[in-house]
């Protein structure tokens, strides 16, 4: 008799609700991801279909106005010189600054995850992490000083006699310029430093995956430690070097800042689309821009796949 | 004839940590060897020094004549089963067991044809192109094995490898074990907590405490001539009886050790056979293990465990007072140690 009594007392309206959504687990997981669910829906793929429509309209050059009409006009106004040099030109930036990325972030995450222990592995995390805490345009700012004519590095460069080397530099076709910060040299610089955390992260959660045995196996069987690094580290590792990378890739194809405060005047598919949403009103042509980003993702994540990038996880 | 692994005086510290501590044993070419003790007792510190994870803090190691100290694992011809397999996730079986081969740099084809003999050695034909992960845990210990025998290693270190398998399959596995080392005549050093595994599978048995080995021998040796009571207590169960009891029933005034198997279980009226002692008891515990049934008595203060058959277990509970019987020539001294 007692228990039932305890039974009874136990049986308010909110336990009904729990006993409801513990035998249909589906109808809690739904109640939970609806909110979510419904930003990325509406708010988020919503948004990117309208933007992708937008890049099959026009503007009608004479009354500056968007004509809503199905064409591929803009698309092949995309294709005009100047605009596949905006493209290529963010294109090889972003791939230079992924490699580069990628081949300065594999030590750092290679020391943290297979060495680092305690107290320097935290020292490790708040290395990595402070730049992000601090703003963005800060740093980049304070880069620009660095680059500067005047900048520390002209003078580092003047003290250890290696003034020449930085003059030759800057005499190259393309990627030099006046002065580091008016050069695509200091853009890239920028670029790297910006997004190096993103590539040292998921590289280093991905180095941390790999048990010592197999490191051990891997020696026990004969392979010297280059072969062990090129045949069991690196593909274990890639996976996470690739999550780097769509971060570095996108950031930079994305970005409009850095190449308008550090770099010359040749823009880049950010700076591009800025202006003709803005100051061109020509939103079609800006939408198609930004399809162009996504479609380079697209197939670089086709190509890392087929590359078996994804075959460890 | 050189052994195969000699160990002089080998210590191996971590910082305060004894791991090792003053080793010297040989192993002998072609033999089966286990090495058997508590976790922390030092056995895989003593496999690692062997495959060359680890480097020796002290002392001499020789892998067949050679010196080991210093040589990196690539560079000796000794190949291991690790615990947990360490099968490479992003390789297909076969690639895992030509991964030796391909390291030395032999063809595509010959090296496909290798992998697929050394997965027919271990029962696995047709599995080379499936990934590790598609495997259960008897074939992926399997896998490992071929993998470690396909470089033709002179001595295989096996370290737990049958640890994580059920109880049936790691039976079956014991059997193919020792039959493929009998097939191959490579020396097999064997690392394992379970006394089960060392008495059935090898050819002689190191035990392992406290970083030092307390003692080498045969199987039977170690079973029926402990050393020591941690030994006794460590392989099989053992009833340690104290030098007043073992005087007081028959025996040498030291330390006994007895296995429960020869004490017999009787009324308390039965007749002594000679050559036998004996000890009036009661029964606190009965414990049926199908085969056996093992009993618990307490003779004065000394507790005793009996395993009988269950035709002699018949009619006895706790409780009951009992004569227990022994052979004379079954009491084994030991050392005083701890």
């Amino acid at each position: 008799m007692t228990a039932a009594a305890t039974m009874q007392q136990r049986g308010s309206r909110l336990t009904g609700l729990s006993d409801f959504f513990f035998r249909r687990p589906g109808a809690l997981t739904l109640v939970l991801l609806l909110a979510p669910l419904m930003w990325i829906g509406i708010v988020y793929v919503g948004s990117l279909l309208a933007l992708l429509l937008q890049s099959f309209y026009s503007l009608d050059d004479f009354s500056g106005l968007v004509v809503h009409k199905f064409t591929l006009s803009t698309y092949a106004q995309l294709g005009e010189p100047a605009n596949v040099d905006i493209i290529i030109r963010t294109a090889t930036m972003a791939a230079c600054v992924t490699v580069t990325g990628a081949i300065i972030a594999f030590p750092i995450a290679y020391y943290a995850a297979r060495h680092a222990r305690g107290p320097m592995k935290a020292a490790f995390y708040l290395a990595v992490m402070m730049p992000l805490w601090s703003s963005y345009l800060v740093k980049v700012y304070a880069w620009k000083l660095i680059l500067a004519k005047e900048g520390i590095i002209t003078w580092l460069a003047g003290e250890t006699h290696t003034t020449w080397l930085l003059n030759a530099i800057l005499g190259l076709p393309t990627i030099g310029g006046p002065s580091l910060s008016f050069s695509f040299t200091g853009t890239f610089i920028v670029f790297v430093y910006i997004w190096l955390p993103y590539m040292i992260l998921p590289t280093q959660a991905a180095l941390e995956r790999v048990p010592k045995s197999y490191i051990e196996a891997s020696a026990d069987l004969g392979a010297h430690p280059r072969q062990t690094f090129w045949t069991v580290i690196l593909p274990l590792a890639l996976p996470g070097i690739v999550a780097g990378s769509i971060f570095t890739f996108s950031l930079t194809l994305g970005d409009y800042i850095i190449p308008q405060i550090i770099g010359n005047s040749r823009f880049f598919i950010g700076q591009a689309v800025y202006t003709l949403q803005g100051t061109a009103g020509n939103i079609p042509l800006a939408a198609a821009f930004t399809v162009v980003p996504m479609v380079i993702m697209g197939l670089y994540l086709m190509g890392a796949k087929r590359l078996g990038a994804f075959d460890a996880l | 004839m050189t052994a195969a692994v000699s160990f002089q005086h080998v210590s191996r510290h971590f910082g305060s940590v004894r791991a090792v501590d003053d080793v010297s044993i040989d192993i002998e070419a072609g033999e089966f060897f286990a090495m058997l003790g508590p976790s922390g007792s030092g056995k895989t510190t003593c496999l690692r020094l062997i495959a060359g994870f680890e480097q020796p803090t002290a002392g001499h190691i020789e892998i067949f004549g050679e010196t080991a100290e210093g040589l990196p694992p690539y560079k000796r011809n000794v190949n291991t089963v690790f615990q947990d397999y360490a099968l490479f996730p992003h390789m297909t079986v076969g690639e895992n067991v030509a991964y030796g081969l391909m390291i030395k740099g032999m063809g595509r084809a010959e090296r496909r044809h290798k992998a697929d003999e050394a997965l027919a050695m271990v029962k696995l034909e047709g599995f080379g192109e499936r990934k590790p992960g598609q495997l259960s845990g008897g074939q992926r210990q399997r896998v490992a094995l071929a993998r470690a025998l396909i470089n033709q290693p002179q001595v295989l270190l096996l370290d737990e490898p049958l640890g994580a398998l059920d109880l049936k399959l790691r039976e079956q596995m014991q059997e193919e074990l020792k039959a493929l080392q009998k097939a191959l005549r490579i020396t097999f050093v064997f690392v394992t907590h379970d006394q089960g595994e060392a008495l059935s599978m090898a050819d002689r048995v190191a035990i392992f405490n406290n970083g030092r080995i307390v003692q080498v021998g045969t199987p039977s040796e170690v079973y029926e001539h402990p050393r020591s009571r941690f030994v006794a207590d460590f392989v099989g169960s053992s009833n340690v009886l104290s030098p007043a009891f073992s005087r007081a029933h028959g025996g040498p005034a030291a330390w006994i050790s007895l296995r429960p198997e020869k004490i017999d279980v009787l009324w308390p009226d039965a007749k002594i056979k000679d050559d036998h002692a004996s000890a009036e008891a009661e029964v606190t515990a009965v414990h049926y293990q199908g085969a056996m049934t093992r009993i618990v008595a307490v003779a004065g203060e000394t507790r005793l465990t009996a395993t009988v058959t269950a035709q002699m277990a018949s009619g006895i509970g706790a409780g009951e007072r009992v004569r227990l019987q022994w052979p004379l020539k079954a009491l084994v001294t030991m050392e005083a140690d701890e």
